[in-house]
């Protein structure tokens, strides 16, 4: 069975917001309609959107990291937000795993969103429906658009390629490469939700140099220069001559 | 979680109706058996409009949480998994059920159905009451559970939650049946006045014992589980958006923890120990105003409570929305 999902790459994700503008510009002028802004210009401005970028400080000054940190739909493997809808307007595809919100069977209670830990489901104020990511549904299988194009516009976006998309239970994808050899972890493991989504850690490359490789180890005398020449009889540190 | 008044008054409004129906229910079944006098007829469909009159204020009131109120008919759709859906589905059948018991005691029309061994007639009355019976428990579970079953919310997600949706509505239908008799059934006053007194006891236990249980929570989840990165000092510097969003607002009281703690105090006098002394003065006094004036702080007392409920659950995903920039 496929699932597709995101897999986000916190190591390389610096932070630019382009995948939530590009999610916002291609889910806005889509078939679904609208993600409604209300004063966008003033003071006060809110809307809806499908991606946020947070950030978030770890550690204590000075060792401190800056954590950028992309969150949208997981499309959970047990989502929870899809058995308490009263209506079926929410749903689990069988076939790709996508959870997806029926706008037209949305009665707006709500209650989903209570229902979802990770704070994924947003209302649209002004349609009055329950919203949130669609893994761009309405592009992966686009066949109008080329091969390369098929992918949701926040992968498409991302300018360090943070976003990975493809399918988590194909051991061999992409995907579930990079899960298994980078680390990959769900979020908030504890209400077993099995998000389908997940996170590759921050890595830091680091070298190992032992002390021996800094110190010529055939040097005794701890000067550097030309070695004094042996007797040809005699053995070096390494039995080798030394030139 | 921000306290939705439309829900608000859904729970309460609904908890008097299927208390005072319960009350009603109560008497009949005890006048069955001769173990209370026998009422009038009328007595039971005046009770049953008033429970009426309450649970459709608070059907009408549940509208008020829809963004599509006109498709609220497509949420009786998933009963099989969804609690909301199976209240949905009890609410309209308890009303129903509360029109026949009071219709039949209305029109007079009560044949006898059956004779029990002992004598005593099954009348239909009395089986519309054990049908009614059973859907305000019915009810009682699916509203509690709606909150219950959602277990990241953890104030929420204990059995205490069904038993004080349960004792609470309970209590409040019932200081109103005593009301009630006071005008029209002098006989069962003291009888509805007592069972009053136990269920505020019972459910001020309950309340108390979730209040306690709540103080004594630890999140499952933590920062670090949110984003996992493990490291004990993690703070937010963005949340995404600086002009607030619905994550901001749906999740947050937004109120102080002050005035929560103001809130808790106020409820637990106004619904527990200020009726319950009304009352008894009510009954002392033999005065229906009285208990009336019980019955309406209690009421208010209702509302703070369930404020209380909402604004004390604390949603996960308000770890990701702890500082704006």
């Amino acid at each position: 069975m496929t699932q597709l999902a995101l897999v986000i790459d916190l190591n390389v994700c610096v932070g630019c917001h382009a995948c939530v503008t590009s999610c916002k510009e291609w889910n806005t002028s889509g078939q679904a309609g609208p993600m409604s802004d209300f004063d966008p210009y003033g003071a006060d401005p809110t809307g809806t959107f499908f991606n946020r970028v947070q950030t978030f400080e770890v550690g204590e000054f000075p060792n401190t990291e800056t954590v950028h940190f992309p969150k949208s739909c997981l499309h959970c493997e047990e989502p929870p937000c899809v058995p308490v809808c009263p209506t079926g307007a929410s749903y689990k595809r069988a076939e790709d795993g996508i959870v997806l919100v029926d706008y037209d069977k949305c009665i707006g209670c709500k209650y989903c969103s209570w229902a979802c830990p990770y704070g994924a489901r947003e209302i649209d104020e002004k349609q009055k429906v329950m919203k949130k990511c669609t893994l761009c549904v309405d592009r992966i299988y686009d066949t109008t658009l080329a091969e390369r194009d098929r992918k949701p516009a926040c992968v498409l976006a991302c300018p360090t390629s943070a976003r990975l998309f493809g399918d988590v239970h194909d051991p061999e994808s992409e995907v579930s490469v990079a899960i298994r050899e980078s680390g990959g972890y769900p979020l908030m493991p504890e209400w077993g939700t099995q998000p389908a989504n997940h996170y590759l850690p921050r890595r830091k490359t680091k070298l190992r140099i032992h002390e021996d490789e800094l110190v010529r180890a055939d040097n005794p005398l701890k000067v550097d220069g030309k070695l004094p020449k042996p007797a040809k009889a005699e053995p070096s540190l390494d039995d080798v001559t030394s030139w | 979680m921000h306290p939705a008044f439309s829900v608000i008054f859904l729970t309460t409004l609904i908890g008097v109706g299927q208390g005072l129906f319960l009350a009603l229910f109560t008497v009949e079944s005890y006048a069955a058996f001769d173990l209370l006098p026998k009422q009038d007829g009328r007595f039971y469909a005046f009770g049953s409009a008033l429970a009426l009159g309450f649970l459709v204020a608070g059907l009408i009131a549940s509208f008020f949480h829809l963004g599509h109120p006109e498709r609220a008919w497509r949420s009786a759709a998933k009963w099989r998994t969804s609690w909301l859906s199976r209240e949905v589905i009890v609410l309209p059948a308890f009303m129903g059920m509360v029109f026949l018991y009071g219709a039949a005691h209305f029109t007079g029309y009560n044949p006898t159905l059956a004779t029990l061994p002992s004598a005593v007639p099954v009348r239909l009355t009395l089986l519309l009451g054990v049908a009614g019976t059973v859907l305000a428990f019915a009810l009682f579970v699916c509203t509690g559970m709606i909150y219950a079953c959602l277990r990241f919310l953890q104030e929420w997600h204990t059995p205490l939650t069904v038993i004080n949706y349960t004792l609470l509505g309970g209590a409040s239908g019932f200081l109103l049946a005593t009301a009630l008799a006071a005008l029209a059934a002098p006989e069962v006053t003291r009888f509805y006045a007592g069972w009053t007194m136990i269920l505020a006891l019972l459910a001020l236990v309950g309340r108390t014992a979730s209040l306690l249980r709540n103080a004594r929570l630890k999140p499952k989840s933590t920062l670090r589980t949110a984003i996992g990165v493990k490291h004990p000092r993690i703070v937010q510097k963005a949340q995404g958006a600086m002009g607030g969003s619905f994550n901001t607002r749906e999740f947050f009281h937004g109120r102080s923890a002050a005035l929560l703690r103001q809130v808790k105090w106020i409820f637990l006098l106004l619904v527990f120990p200020l009726p319950v002394g009304l009352l008894a003065s009510g009954v002392g006094m033999d005065s229906p105003i009285v208990m009336l004036i019980a019955f309406a702080v209690q009421y208010l007392g209702l509302l703070a409570e369930r404020w209380f409920f909402f604004a004390q659950a604390n949603h996960p995903q308000n770890l990701y929305y702890q500082a704006v920039s």
